[in-house]
């Protein structure tokens, strides 16, 4: 594999797009919003139980390519009992991440979210790789629409 | 193959001769959009340097120059489509805007309340869209034809879908998701027994066989230049003439007129009632050259390159494992479309960018046909006149590429 497929499929977005984690729906969810990306079909939802302003548990569905359901996968995985601010600023990270690359970045605090890092050498990906983070951010603000990539 | 020679036909494309990603570009998404031969790109390059002048309007000679060139272009589609008269070609931007002008001008002016269009389940967007809006203007029905497992009509379906209420039936001569040739003539035929009119989506189609509209018997048939190797930004409407003849205009402006006063406008006669304000000179002149291209290597010829290599394509793609082609209809065009295994296309497709290989992945713009089939997306290699088994088997080896990254 050329070293740029090879960072963008790494051992661990294969394994989340393969095996996600929290793919269901959060019983007794109080927040709750869809993704769609109109160009490519792609489409999810996340549920959530806040506790306040913390995010108590959280779960997604849908379908995409391997990169938008290994993003959702750790997503749900990053988010699990942080705070909305909390999410929010990982949002942030994330998407600076995907759109410019590492540099700049605070590696350390994405955690694992680090390996979404090979998506910013393949500018047509991005948006996979950030729906499920604006259908997160869509579920926090409580907007009952669903969200678009477009 | 006699009298086709894929090799000489490639020399003709600049654009396939160079590496993309470190690879020798392989281009299989012809039906989005084809590549255009020199002869084409010259023709384009000539024009702005030598003709270029607005038409029907000046005295001066590059005027003339510039509309012999643009009526010389319809005369030359209408020798390509064996239409009676070159009347009956009506210059626009594509295939879209060529089904836009018939709903919003024929359909405006015969589709009302509780009438129907008939459509069918492989339409793309551009043969759905316009006609829900229309639906939506005039409360008018939309009914669809259903597909079968294979990607073919349901023909046993048509004459009862065919009632007294059906205004129009708008149905595509070839699927751009599935590669499915459907029978305009025959459906053409029971429509007109019946009485209703049929507008023939060609986009996909007048790039891969010979397309005569009188044979077909159809009353509308759209295409866009840019699909059969021409200049984005033009395709034609054509419309039998007693079709066209009792028609509002579609847009308003300069050139659609005869005579404009503040209290009243004489709309001027067919073609140029449909086409308000400076037309695409150059892009008129670009689909006449591709049209003389394809007509110098024979749509005959063409037609057997198309279909030798979908029978290559189809057998290597198969040997693939884990790859399920979707749409095998008895009836195809050179369009692939296919699944490999659980891996979505997208990733099929960002690992065989990086092979060089240019194929197209997602819902094609037609995502009825991918709620059939209970797909999100297909991968869809579409090849061309310029295409080779080479092309074919660096896309077999791509997927196996694939196969290894998601093993």
């Amino acid at each position: 594999m050329s070293s740029d497929l090879s960072d963008l499929y790494q051992e661990v977005v294969l394994e989340h797009s393969k095996r996600p984690r929290n793919y269901r729906v959060v019983e007794g969810h109080d927040h709750q919003a869809a993704g769609y990306n109109p160009l490519c079909g792609d489409q999810l939802s996340v549920t959530m139980k806040m506790d306040g302003d913390v995010i108590r548990d959280i779960g997604f569905q849908g379908q995409g390519c391997a990169i938008s359901k290994a993003s959702a996968s750790l997503m749900t995985a990053a988010v699990k009992d942080k705070t909305r601010a909390e999410a929010e600023a990982l949002f942030e990270r994330v998407h600076k991440l995907v759109t410019e690359g590492p540099e700049g970045v605070d590696m350390d605090a994405l955690g694992k979210l680090a390996v979404l890092s090979g998506v910013s050498e393949f500018p047509a990906r991005v948006k996979c790789a950030s729906l499920a983070w604006h259908t997160l951010r869509a579920a926090l603000e409580g907007r009952g629409e669903a969200v678009s990539t477009e | 193959m006699s009298g086709f020679d894929v090799r000489k036909v490639r020399a003709d494309f600049p654009i396939l001769h160079q590496e993309v990603r470190g690879r020798p570009l392989v281009y299989l998404d012809s039906a989005a959009t084809a590549q255009k031969p020199q002869a084409v790109i010259d023709a384009i390059v000539r024009f702005y340097q030598h003709d270029n002048a607005n038409v029907h309007r000046g005295v001066h000679v590059l005027s003339e120059r510039a509309t012999e060139a643009y009526e010389g272009a319809r005369e030359t589609v209408r020798r390509f489509i064996n239409a009676r008269d070159a009347k009956e070609i009506i210059f626009v931007r594509g295939t879209t805007e060529a089904i836009n002008l018939v709903a919003q001008t024929y359909g405006r002016k015969h589709i009302g309340a509780g009438d129907e269009i008939l459509i069918t389940h492989i339409e793309h967007h551009a043969n759905i869209v316009p006609w829900r809006m229309l639906c939506e203007q005039t409360g008018a029905v939309l009914k669809v034809i259903p597909v079968d497992e294979r990607g073919e009509l349901q023909l046993d379906a048509v004459d009862a879908l065919m009632t007294e209420r059906t205004r129009i039936l708008a149905v595509t001569h070839v699927s751009n998701a599935l590669g499915t040739v459907t029978p305009v003539k025959e459906l053409t035929r029971r429509a007109h027994a019946k009485g209703i009119p049929v507008l023939v989506d060609g986009a996909q189609a007048v790039t891969h066989f010979p397309v005569d509209v009188q044979d077909l018997g159809c009353d509308f048939y759209a295409f866009s230049g840019h699909k059969m190797f021409g200049p984005t930004g033009i395709g034609v409407l054509y419309g039998r003439m007693e079709r066209l003849e009792p028609l509002p205009p579609y847009q308003g402006g300069g050139d659609m007129i005869l005579s404009v006063t503040m209290e009243k406008v004489t709309y001027n006669r067919v073609p140029h009632r449909f086409e308000a304000g400076t037309p695409d000179l150059a892009g008129a002149v670009g689909l006449a050259a591709a049209i003389r291209y394809l007509e110098a290597l024979g749509m005959d010829a063409v037609a057997a390159h198309d279909q030798q290599l979908l029978a290559y394509a189809t057998k290597a793609l198969e040997s693939v494992p884990g790859l399920r082609i979707i749409g095998q209809a008895r009836e195809k065009s050179a369009v692939l479309s296919f699944l490999l295994d659980d891996i979505h296309p997208h990733d099929v497709g960002t690992i065989l960018d990086r092979e060089g290989i240019c194929i197209r992945t997602g819902h094609h713009c037609a995502q009825p046909v991918m709620q059939y089939f209970k797909v999100p997306a297909t991968s869809r290699a579409s090849l061309a006149l310029y295409n080779t088994t080479e092309d074919v088997d660096a896309l077999v080896r791509g997927l196996h590429k694939v196969l290894e990254v998601f093993k």
